[in-house]
C-alpha cells in the first residue's frame, strides 16, 4: 500500500468536517467539525513528512496542534459567553447581521 | 523498530489502514450526523485516537502521543465540559431552517472531496522516502533539534499565542460586576418584603426510609412536598415519588386498627373515596410487606 | 513725448477712481475735479498733437510700452499704447468734446445729489474710450471696449430709480454683449491665425493670409462694430439709451461710444481690404442703417429719439464709408469728427431746450422757442445746418465726400450705394428740418398747457427746480446758464468751421494718409455733379419738411399716420422683431430643453437610481445574516478557486 492513501483519507475527513460545519447548527458541534478538519490536515502533514523523508511536516502538525489548542480555548470561551447572554448555542440565533 | 516501520508499507500496516481508516470515516460521519453533542464529541474522540495510531504508523511517535494526550485527553475533555455546561441533554432538531442549505453543503463537501482527490491523484507520488534517516537519532530528538533551531521563532510566537489565548479566554468568560453586591441583611429584608419563603428550605428525604436528594419529603397528610427537592431536579422532572407507599402504609395501619376496633363503616367509606388507584397500591404494599 | 501717452488715459481714470472712491467729501468740488482732469487730458492731447505736427508724416507714430500684462509662452499681451494720426484724431475729438460735455454737465446736473458719481462715470467713460483708441493691440482694445460698455451701462441707467432707465441700461448692456462676443471671437481667430493680436504684426500679415480666415475675422469685427455703433441688426439699444441724462446721450453719440465701431473697422482696414466679402457686408450694413435711422428719425416726436435716429443714420454713413476701403476710410473719420461736433452741439441744444421746457421731450409741445432761447437757437441752428450738409459747413464737406466715394466704388454697387447715400441726405434734411421747425418756429404750442414728462415728472433734475411740486405748471422757456451755453457755442464753432478747415487743401486726407492710405477711385460722376446733386436733394428735403410742418400749424397730438410712419414710431418694429425671433425663440428653446431635461436626463438619472435600488433589493436577499449561508458561499468559492488552479495546472 502506498502512503498516499493517508492523503486520500485526510481529504475525505476534511470534506466531511467541512460539510459538518455547514450543516450543523450547534456551535459546539460546528467547532468539533473544525477540529476534525484540523486533524485531517495534520494527518496530511504527517503523511507528507513520511513521503518527503524529513521532519518538517511533523513540526507543522505540531504547531497546528498548539494553535488549535489556543483556538479551542478562545472559541469555547466565546461559546460560553454567548450561551450565557442568549441562552442558546445555535449558530442561526446569532444572526444580528441580518437586515 | 523505527527504521522498519518507516521504510515500507507492510501488509500489516495496509490491513491496519483499511480497518482503522474505515472506522475513522465512520466516526467522522457520526460526528456530523449524531443529534446529541455528547455523542458527536465521543465519536470525534474515537476518530482522533485512530488518527493517533496513524501518526504512530507514519513514524511520528511524538505527535501520536501528543495527539492522544493533548487532543483526545485535553481538548476533547474541554469540549465535553462545555457540552455539559450548555446542556448535555439538548438535542439538535434535524429540521433544516435554511432553504437549500443542506443540499448546498453536501454538494460543496462532495465537490471538494472530488477536487482534493483529483489534486492528489495528479500529484504523482508513486515512491516515497520514508523517515528512517530522519528518525535515526530518535523522533523526539529530531523534532527538538528542528523546533529549537530552525523553527525557534515560530515556537516562541506560538508560546505567546497560547498565553494570549489564555488571557483572552479569561477575559471573555469573566463577568464584571456592575453593581455593589447586596449584603446579607439587604437580601433578608428583600425576601421579607417580597413575601418569599423565609426560613431555610425543608430537607429532602423521608425520615427512616429514604435519604436521597431526589426524594421529596412528605407533608403530614402523606403527599410529597416539592419544595424539599432541588430546583434543577424539579425542572428536569427527576423527582422520585414515594408518597404512594407511605399512603398505602398508612391505610394498612388504619385498616388493622379498624379491624381490631370493629369499625367496618370507616373502611367502606375510605375505599369509596379513594377510587380505583387504591387497589393497585394495596397490592404493592402486600408485596413489599412480604 | 511717449511718456505722455499714458497720461491721456491716466488723468480721467484717476478722476474716476477719486470720485467714485472719494466719498461725500468730494461732493462740493467733485464735478470741477472731473472736468479739470478731462481738460488735463485734453491739454496733454494738444501737447502731443503739436509735437506730432512738428514731425514728418511717416514717423509721427508714437509707441509706449508700459508693462507686460499676460506673459504666457506664445500668448504675450502687453499694456502698450500706440499714438498715430488716427488715434490722435480720436483722442482730440474725445477729449475736447468730452471736456465740453463735462462743462455742460456741471450746469445740467447741478441739482442732482449724485452729481459726483455722475462725473466719476463720465471720467470712466472717457478713460475707457481713450484706452480703446490708444491700445496697440486688440486685447487691450477689448479692455477699453468693455470699459466703454460698462460706463455706458452705468450712465444710461444713472437714474436707475426709473424702471425705464434701468431697463434701457440693461438692454444696452445685453445688446452690446452680442457685439462683444464678436470682438472676442475675432481676437481668438486672430490669435490662432497670426499667433498674436498686436496691431502691427496682424495688420502687416493680413496681405498674405487666406481670404476665408480674414473674411471670418472681418465679419466678427463687423458684428462687434454693429453692437457698439448701433448698426442694424444690433441697433435697438440706441433709442432706449435716451433714458440717460442728456449729456450722456451727447457723449455716447458724439465722442465716445458709437464711434468705437467705426474706429475698429478703420483700424482693421488692412483685414477688410484683403476680404472683399466682409467689406461688402460692411457697406450693406452701413447703407441699411443709414436709411433705417433716417426713417426712424422722421417719425419720432421725442426730440432726443429723433436725434438718436439721426445718429444711427450718420454712423451708417461712416460705416458705409469705412466699407468702401481706402477710398472711404479718411472720409469716414472726417465725417466722424465733424459729426462729433455738430451732434454734440445738437444734443446739448436739445438738453438746453428740455432744461427750459420743464423736461418736456415731445417736440409737438414746443414751438416758437427761438425768441426765448436765442443762444440755444443759434447754436442748434448751426448744428442743424451742418448736419443737413448746408454748403460751407462741416457736414457739407464730409458727407459730400462720402457720397462721392460711394459713387467712386464703381459699377452697379457704386451706383446703388451712391443713390442710397443721396437718398439718406434728402431724408436727413427732411427730418432735421422737421425737428428745427417743430422746436423753434411755428406757434407756441406750450402755452396754456401743463407740460411734464409723460411718465415720471421731475426725473430730469432740471425740472425739479422750477414748476413747483410735480412740475405740472406752464413752462417758462428761458436761456440756460453760461456753463451750458459756452460748450454749445464752442461746438457750434466746430460744426461750422471744422469741415472747411479739414477739406481745404485736403489737410485731413494728408494727415491720415500714412495710417489709412487713400485712394481716389474712379467716380463715374464728377465731384461737381455730386455736390450739385447733394445740394438739390438737400433743398428738396428741406422744402418737403417746410411744406409739411412750416406752412400750417402742427397738431399737438400726433396724427395716426401711414403704416410706415407708425412702424417708424416703433423703431421700425425692431423690438417686436427681437421679441418674436429671439425672446419667443429662446422661450421655446428653453421650454423644449426643460422638457428634455425632465424626461430624458432625469429619466436616465432616476432610472439608474431605481434600477440600482431594485437590484440592491434583490441582492439584499442574499445577505440573510446566517453565518452558515456565508460559510457555504465561502466554501463554494474556495472550491471554485481550487478547481481553477487545478484546471490551470492541467492546461
Amino acid at each position: 500500500m502506498n502512503p498516499v492513501n493517508y492523503l486520500y483519507l485526510a481529504a475525505l475527513l476534511f470534506a466531511i468536517g467541512a460539510t459538518g460545519v455547514l450543516i450543523r447548527r450547534n456551535m459546539i458541534v460546528v467547532f468539533m467539525c473544525i477540529e476534525l478538519m484540523l486533524n485531517a490536515c495534520n494527518l496530511a502533514f504527517v503523511a507528507f513528512s513520511r513521503l518527503h523523508g524529513n521532519l518538517d511536516g511533523q513540526i507543522i502538525a505540531f504547531f497546528t496542534m498548539v494553535v488549535a489548542a489556543a483556538e479551542v480555548v478562545v472559541g469555547l470561551a466565546i461559546i460560553v459567553s454567548l450561551f450565557r447572554s442568549r441562552h442558546s448555542a445555535s449558530v442561526d440565533d446569532a444572526s444580528l447581521m441580518k437586515l | 523498530m523505527t527504521s522498519v516501520a518507516a521504510y515500507t508499507t507492510s501488509t500489516g500496516e495496509a490491513f491496519q489502514f483499511w480497518v482503522l481508516g474505515t472506522v475513522a470515516v465512520i466516526g467522522a460521519l457520526s460526528t456530523i450526523l449524531m443529534r446529541r453533542a455528547v455523542h458527536s464529541a465521543l465519536c470525534l474522540a474515537g476518530t482522533m485516537i485512530i488518527l493517533a495510531v496513524f501518526y504512530l504508523a507514519n513514524g511520528a511517535y511524538f505527535l501520536g502521543i501528543v495527539q492522544v494526550v493533548v487532543y483526545t485527553g485535553a481538548i476533547m475533555m474541554l469540549f465535553l465540559f462545555v457540552v455539559m455546561l450548555v446542556g448535555v441533554t439538548a438535542a439538535d432538531s434535524l429540521k433544516e431552517t435554511l432553504r437549500g442549505q443542506r443540499w448546498l453543503a453536501a454538494l460543496c463537501g462532495l465537490g471538494f472531496a472530488v477536487l482534493l482527490f483529483a489534486g492528489i491523484g495528479n500529484a504523482a507520488v508513486t515512491d516515497f522516502n520514508g523517515l528512517a534517516k530522519a528518525n535515526e537519532g530518535g523522533n523526539v530528538e529530531g523534532l527538538a533539534a528542528l523546533i529549537f533551531t530552525k523553527y525557534v521563532f515560530a515556537f516562541e510566537i506560538t508560546g505567546a499565542l497560547l498565553i494570549t489565548a489564555t488571557v483572552g479566554a479569561m477575559v471573555l468568560t469573566h463577568r464584571e460586576r456592575t453593581e455593589r453586591a447586596k449584603t446579607q441583611r439587604e437580601r433578608a429584608e428583600q425576601r421579607v418584603r417580597e413575601g418569599k419563603h423565609l426560613p431555610p428550605l425543608p430537607a429532602p428525604g423521608v425520615y427512616a426510609r429514604h435519604n436521597a436528594v431526589d426524594i421529596a419529603g412528605l407533608l403530614p397528610d402523606g403527599t410529597p412536598a416539592e419544595l424539599t427537592v432541588n430546583g434543577t431536579l424539579r425542572e428536569r422532572g427527576q423527582i422520585r415519588d414515594v408518597s404512594h407507599e407511605a399512603l398505602a402504609d398508612l391505610r394498612a395501619l388504619e385498616q388493622r386498627s379498624a379491624d381490631r376496633l370493629e369499625r367496618p363503616d370507616l373502611r367502606r367509606t375510605d375505599i369509596g373515596r379513594e377510587g380505583e388507584g387504591t387497589g393497585e397500591r394495596a397490592g404493592r404494599t402486600e408485596e413489599a410487606s412480604k | 513725448m511717449e511718456k505722455l501717452i499714458a497720461l491721456l488715459v491716466a488723468a480721467p481714470l484717476l478722476g474716476a477712481a477719486v470720485l467714485l472712491c472719494g466719498g461725500r467729501l468730494l461732493d462740493r468740488v467733485g464735478h470741477w475735479l472731473g472736468t479739470l482732469l478731462a481738460a488735463a487730458s485734453f491739454a496733454v492731447a494738444v501737447v502731443l498733437f503739436t509735437d506730432m505736427l512738428g514731425k514728418d508724416a511717416e514717423d509721427r507714430s508714437l509707441h509706449q510700452h508700459l508693462f507686460r500684462w499676460i506673459p504666457v509662452e506664445g500668448f504675450q499681451a502687453d499694456v502698450a499704447f500706440q499714438l498715430d494720426q488716427l488715434s490722435m484724431t480720436f483722442v482730440l475729438l474725445i477729449t475736447s468734446v468730452g471736456t465740453l460735455i463735462h462743462l455742460y454737465s456741471v450746469g445740467y446736473m447741478e441739482h442732482d445729489e449724485r452729481r459726483r458719481r455722475f462725473f466719476g462715470y463720465l471720467n470712466l467713460f472717457l478713460a475707457a474710450m481713450l484706452l480703446l483708441v490708444l491700445a496697440d493691440n486688440y486685447l487691450l482694445l477689448y479692455v477699453g471696449w468693455e470699459g466703454v460698455g460698462l460706463a455706458s451701462y452705468l450712465l444710461i441707467g444713472f437714474w436707475q430709480h426709473k424702471p425705464s432707465a434701468a431697463t434701457a441700461a440693461k438692454k444696452a448692456f445685453l445688446v452690446n454683449r452680442v457685439g462683444d462676443m464678436g470682438l472676442s471671437i475675432a481676437i481668438m481667430l486672430m490669435f490662432t491665425t497670426f499667433g498674436t493680436f498686436a496691431f502691427g504684426p496682424v495688420l502687416g500679415a493680413a496681405e498674405e493670409t487666406g481670404e476665408g480666415k480674414l473674411t471670418a475675422i472681418g465679419l466678427m469685427l463687423l458684428l462687434a462694430a454693429c453692437g457698439k455703433s448701433a448698426q442694424v441688426p444690433l441697433q435697438s439699444w440706441l433709442g432706449d439709451a435716451m433714458e440717460g441724462p442728456t449729456p450722456v446721450s451727447a457723449l455716447i453719440h458724439a465722442a465716445t461710444m458709437v464711434t468705437a465701431g467705426v474706429y475698429l473697422i478703420v483700424r482693421s482696414g488692412e483685414i477688410f481690404n484683403a476680404a472683399p466679402d466682409a467689406q461688402l457686408a460692411v457697406t450693406v450694413v452701413g447703407a441699411v442703417t443709414l436709411l433705417f435711422g433716417a426713417i426712424v428719425g422722421c417719425a419720432k416726436d421725442d426730440i432726443k429719439k429723433a436725434l438718436a435716429g439721426s445718429t444711427m443714420s450718420q454712423i451708417g454713413y461712416m460705416i458705409l464709408a469705412a466699407g468702401l476701403g481706402p477710398i472711404g476710410y479718411v472720409f469716414a473719420i472726417m465725417h466722424l469728427v465733424t459729426h462729433g461736433f455738430f451732434k454734440a452741439g445738437l444734443f446739448l441744444g436739445a438738453g438746453s431746450v428740455m432744461h427750459g421746457m420743464n423736461d418736456e421731450v415731445d417736440m409737438r409741445k414746443y414751438g416758437g422757442l427761438r425768441k426765448y432761447m436765442p443762444v440755444t437757437f443759434v447754436t442748434f441752428g448751426l448744428g442743424y445746418l451742418a448736419i443737413i450738409g448746408f454748403p460751407g459747413l462741416s457736414g457739407f464737406f464730409s458727407k459730400d465726400k462720402i457720397i462721392e466715394a460711394a459713387f467712386a466704388k464703381g459699377g452697379a454697387e457704386g451706383w446703388i450705394l451712391g443713390s442710397v447715400a443721396l437718398l439718406g441726405a434728402a431724408i436727413t434734411a427732411y427730418y432735421m428740418t422737421r425737428v428745427m421747425l417743430l422746436t423753434f418756429f411755428g406757434e407756441e404750442r406750450w402755452r396754456h398747457r401743463a407740460t411734464a414728462s409723460p411718465e415720471e415728472p421731475g426725473a430730469e433734475p432740471a425740472a425739479e427746480t422750477r414748476g413747483g411740486p410735480g412740475g405740472h405748471a406752464e413752462p417758462h422757456p428761458h436761456e440756460s446758464p453760461a456753463s451750458m451755453t459756452i460748450p454749445m457755442v464752442l461746438l457750434a464753432v466746430g460744426s461750422v468751421f471744422a469741415g472747411g478747415f479739414f477739406s481745404i487743401g485736403d489737410r485731413f486726407v494728408h494727415w491720415l494718409e500714412p495710417v489709412t492710405h487713400h485712394d481716389h477711385g474712379d467716380s463715374p460722376l464728377s465731384a461737381a455733379t455730386v455736390t450739385g446733386a447733394t445740394v438739390v436733394v438737400l433743398v428738396v428735403g428741406v422744402t418737403l419738411a417746410w411744406f409739411q410742418y412750416g406752412r400750417r400749424p402742427v397738431p399737438v397730438v400726433a396724427p395716426r399716420g401711414s403704416l410706415l410712419t407708425r412702424a417708424a414710431r416703433r423703431d421700425l418694429l425692431q423690438d417686436d422683431f427681437n421679441h418674436v425671433v429671439l425672446v419667443r425663440g429662446g422661450e421655446h428653446l428653453t421650454r423644449s430643453l426643460v422638457y428634455v431635461d425632465h424626461t430624458l436626463v432625469d429619466g436616465v438619472v432616476n432610472g439608474t437610481a431605481a434600477s440600482v435600488g431594485g437590484l440592491s433589493g434583490r441582492l439584499r436577499k442574499l445577505q440573510n445574516g446566517y453565518a452558515r449561508s456565508y460559510a457555504v458561499s465561502m466554501f463554494g468559492g474556495v472550491a471554485v478557486l481550487i478547481a481553477a488552479t487545478l484546471l490551470m495546472r492541467a492546461v
